[in-house]
């Protein structure tokens, strides 16, 4: 598809979906009048401008259905996020929904490589949260086996993956590195087991990660990038290229804004992440913002296919910390980290004001085969960790050392900062 | 001559040192000499044991970090003269000493020493007839 049969298509999508949720959902009918705008103002996808934003507060504050904009009997599925604070955000999902969130999922699998042939396992969660669940459909409709591992067990899960000679795994990173970690404990190796397509995503990971996951696991390993208030896992993916994650621009439109000002941002320029779902009709969102920060682009992609990419999500905009007035990402700690084949690529950043002055104090676990017997040998590799860090984030940060394994792995997502600071 | 030490990565958090002693006993590891180095974040336990390669694989079995190294242990009376007079011997022919510590029975003592350069220490104990010992020697002790 052409870049203006995109745009065509996507304007008609947006007209249809803005007389959707003006006639059905009390809340964008409101914020449209309050604007003075009518479902005739947007006829084009250029036009998308003039409508308001969506913001996890709004989720919150019409929870539990207040955003639905189909009847309760249409709703055939419901998702839900944990709010670590407030509400939790509640999806509902129509058959189409569904329908539209399988094909999406499938198109990251095929762009994998996945075919028919191939054995997966999805060791998301499954239940409220929609990785495990969306992958799991993704995955079926390609036609390729499932096995619906879920998280917890690592050893049956180490075990189904030998015995099956499965291909495929999808989960995040994290755990990733974590069954890596698990299956160097059992004495296994990475010729033990036969993957060679990993799909990760649900929380933010580097280039460096996907080396070390890789050579780990020895598989390909690419980005599956989705969230639950949009669809779930399928709204972006990468291709061979490895080169900036596929946007399914038919049904997720992208835009980027600087999250202080909400003006939108030229391609190229990192700012917040925004979808509008042009094709939902459970609970469609208007510009909902991610808080993710990227970039996109419309380059021409090596693989051929023309829709919109997104780089990998530097961070989030609540992920951001202000430490001594500099903004700091935990992603920035963690390139940093895994470079350095010192150390377990795990980490914890504790942030802390003491005296009125803040403080970042970063974790780490010295691997085994790298602990020196002498003092100053390991007070050397503090220090180029510290002088590395430093350059990085421009703030200095103090570097404690650990014994493997005392930072605690999760399963799902890691915590990975603890902010200390009692701001009065 | 060089005997065996294993040292042993241990963070500062109370209860360690006893968890990684107690991997040892179970293994009935005997412990000759020990000496603990530490920062105010972590510290090295350093070990002279009846069966170091045991000890260390024990420890790796366990996931404590540990490694093993060469040190040259020696011995001689336990007078502070004495022992100044050892030391000085490393100094006048230019060989730093990383580390050093010692026990001792009675008026014995034993030097363990970490040194740059082990071959060094040999030839240090020739020229001016120090007491180098093996570790058979210094297990039976
Ligand atoms: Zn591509």
């Amino acid at each position: 598809m052409s870049r203006d049969e995109m745009s065509d298509l996507q304007g008609k999508r947006l007209h249809k979906l803005v007389e959707l949720v003006y006639h059905n959902v009390p809340f964008y009918r409101e914020k449209m009048q309050e604007a003075g705008l009518t479902p005739d103002d947007i006829r084009e996808i250029g036009d998308i401008g003039k409508l308001p934003f969506t913001t996890k507060q709004d989720l919150r504050d019409n929870y539990p259905t207040g955003l639905q904009a189909a009847g309760q009997s249409e709703i055939v599925r419901i998702h839900a996020s944990s709010g670590t604070t407030g509400n939790p955000t509640v999806v509902g999902y129509t058959r189409r929904d569904l329908e539209i969130w399988s094909e999406s999922a499938a198109r990251a699998f095929t762009a994998y490589g996945v075919t028919k042939n191939d054995i997966f396992s999805v060791g998301y969660g499954y239940g409220l949260f929609t990785g495990g669940l969306g992958a799991h459909y993704g995955v079926e409709y390609v036609g390729a086996t499932v096995i619906p591992t879920s998280t917890g067990n690592t050893d049956k899960h180490l075990r189904l993956l030998r015995d099956l000679k499965v291909t495929g795994i999808a989960c995040t990173p994290s755990y990733a590195l974590y069954l890596a970690e698990a299956m160097e404990k059992n004495g296994m190796t990475r010729d033990d087991i036969s993957l060679k397509i990993g799909a990760f995503g649900a929380e933010p990971w580097t280039e460096n990660m996907r080396h070390e996951i890789e050579s780990r696991l020895g598989l390909q390993a690419y980005n599956l990038y989705g969230l639950s208030e949009i669809i779930g896992p399928g709204v972006s993916y990468e291709c061979e290229c490895k080169n900036g994650s596929h946007i399914s621009e038919d049904h997720f439109y992208p835009e980027i804004i600087d999250p202080d000002t909400l003006e939108p941002l030229p391609y190229g320029t990192v700012g917040e992440l925004v979808f509008t779902t042009l094709t939902k009709t459970g609970m469609p969102l208007l510009r909902y913002r991610t808080r993710d920060l990227c970039s996109l682009t419309d380059g021409k992609c090596g693989c051929g296919r023309t829709n919109v990419r997104m780089t990998r999500i530097i961070g989030r905009c609540d992920d951001m910390l202000i430490i001594r007035g500099i903004n700091v990402f935990p992603s920035q700690v963690e390139s940093v980290i895994l470079e350095m084949p010192e150390f377990e690529p795990v980490y914890l950043m504790v942030v802390d004001r003491i005296d009125c002055l803040d403080t970042l104090q970063v974790q780490v676990e010295v691997r085994r085969d790298y602990f020196s017997d002498e003092l100053g040998e390991m007070l050397r590799l503090r220090r180029r960790l510290a002088d590395k860090l430093k350059s990085v984030l421009s703030i200095s940060a103090d570097v404690k050392l650990m014994e493997p394994g005392s930072i605690s792995r999760s399963e799902g997502k890691s915590v990975r900062v603890i902010d200390r600071r009692q701001l009065t | 001559m060089t005997i065996k030490q294993l040292s042993v990565f241990l963070e500062n958090k109370s209860g360690r040192l006893n968890e990684v002693l107690g991997i040892l006993g179970q293994a009935d590891i005997r412990i000759i000499a020990a000496t603990v180095a530490d920062t105010s974040e972590y510290g090295i336990l350093r070990l002279i044991t009846s069966d170091t390669a045991k000890a260390y694989e024990v420890l790796k079995a366990n996931r404590v970090s540990a490694q093993q190294s060469d040190v040259v242990a020696l011995t001689c009376n336990s007078t502070a003269a004495e022992f100044a007079e050892q030391m000085d011997y490393f100094t006048r022919e230019g060989l730093s000493v990383e580390y050093m510590y010692c026990f001792s029975t009675g008026e014995k003592a034993f030097l363990i020493l970490r040194t740059s350069d082990n071959a060094m220490v040999d030839a240090i104990a020739r020229k001016y007839g120090l007491d180098i010992i093996t570790e058979k020697e210094l297990l039976s002790v």
